[in-house]
């Protein structure tokens, strides 16, 4: 899967029906491939996150209950599309350069290795404007790494760079740049040599998925999405015309 | 040790050759962004090639309110 919107693959409504797709074609797929290849087609990264201006300028047109039904049956979909690919019996690889942040961070964290550029970047930067990670990117994180670095990468809002990254168990390999999707293309011959089966169990046994709270966080996620420092923080962020994001 | 002068020289030669500006064009107090023309997501990128090269890591709030060389090579040093 190959992501490929500019100006860095944010993911908004269509993005979403894009995944929806990709996502019902999964099951068959699983008969003939072993492993699933995410990608970025952009030079600027992986995927920068949700799309915060289709976010904040939709919601505007919204009432509050409004907006956050609205948030809430975005999530519901985005959850069902990442569940899916966290799941799937193939072997995941995503392919990661240069920003990797927030929504596309939480992509990333789905599948079943992270192959990263020496250039790329991790970053939840959600609580710098008064959010959480909305698309399973806690749950996962706690999944895969000490709570220590979830603490540092969450509460901080700092970015990471992928050797950093691979000190803390969160990225497989860390390769030249310009190289990732070579050595995940590497990576997916040397996984087409073992038998499915025995590939799905053995990933069924070690990645469990955390249901509970993914649930949990959509909720928070909604509870938070109505104070008005949020809606505050994502004017600031969607009218700001400086060099660099508004982040505080 | 370096010095402060050693690591914003290496600071201004990095950028010079990395976004393909004459070194000779850039100076200490320069505001980044407007020297070498470049956003926030080339400024991430300089960030990497930084700490890859001093081998430190600097967090990216910690250059918030900074725009010029010589800052920035304050920032580095604090870490060396």
């Amino acid at each position: 899967m190959s992501l490929d919107r500019a100006p860095c693959n944010e993911i908004g409504s269509l993005a979403l029906a894009e995944f929806e797709k990709f996502a019902a074609a999964l099951p068959a797929l699983e008969n003939s491939c072993h492993a699933l290849i995410i990608s970025s087609a952009r030079s600027a990264g992986f995927c920068a996150g949700a799309d915060l201006r289709e976010l904040y300028t939709e919601s505007q047109k919204l009432a509050m209950g409004e907006r956050v039904a609205g948030l809430h049956e975005f999530l519901e979909r985005i959850h069902s599309v990442m569940n899916a690919i966290d799941a799937a019996p193939l072997t995941t690889i995503a392919a990661v350069h240069g920003v990797c942040f927030g929504g596309g961070f939480e992509l990333a964290l789905v599948c079943d290795l992270i192959i990263a550029d020496k250039m790329a970047r991790f970053c939840f930067p959600e609580l710098r404007l008064g959010l959480i990670p909305g698309f399973g990117g806690i749950p996962r994180l706690k999944r895969d790494l000490g709570n220590g670095v979830v603490r540092d990468l969450l509460l901080t809002g700092r970015s990471m760079n992928a050797t950093k990254a691979q000190t803390v168990g969160l990225v497989s390999q860390v390769v030249a740049e310009g190289d990732a999707l070579r050595v995940a293309r590497a990576t997916a011959a040397q996984i087409n040599k073992f038998d499915r089966g025995t590939a799905s169990a053995a990933k069924a046994f070690i990645k469990p998925i955390p249901y509970e709270e993914l649930r949990r966080e959509i909720e928070i996620f909604c509870e938070l999405f109505t104070r008005p420092a949020v809606e505050a923080g994502l004017r600031k962020f969607v009218e700001n015309t400086g060099p660099l994001p508004y982040l505080p | 040790m370096k010095t402060l002068d050693q690591t914003t020289d290496e600071v201004l030669n990095l950028a010079a050759q990395h976004f393909k500006v004459p070194r000779d064009k850039l100076n200490s107090g320069d505001d980044f962004f407007k020297t070498l023309g470049i956003n926030s997501l080339q400024a991430l990128d300089l960030l990497t090639r930084l700490e890859q090269h001093f081998s430190i890591e600097l967090p990216d709030y910690e250059l918030q309110d900074v725009s010029d060389f010589r800052t920035l090579a304050e920032r580095i040093q604090s870490r060396l």
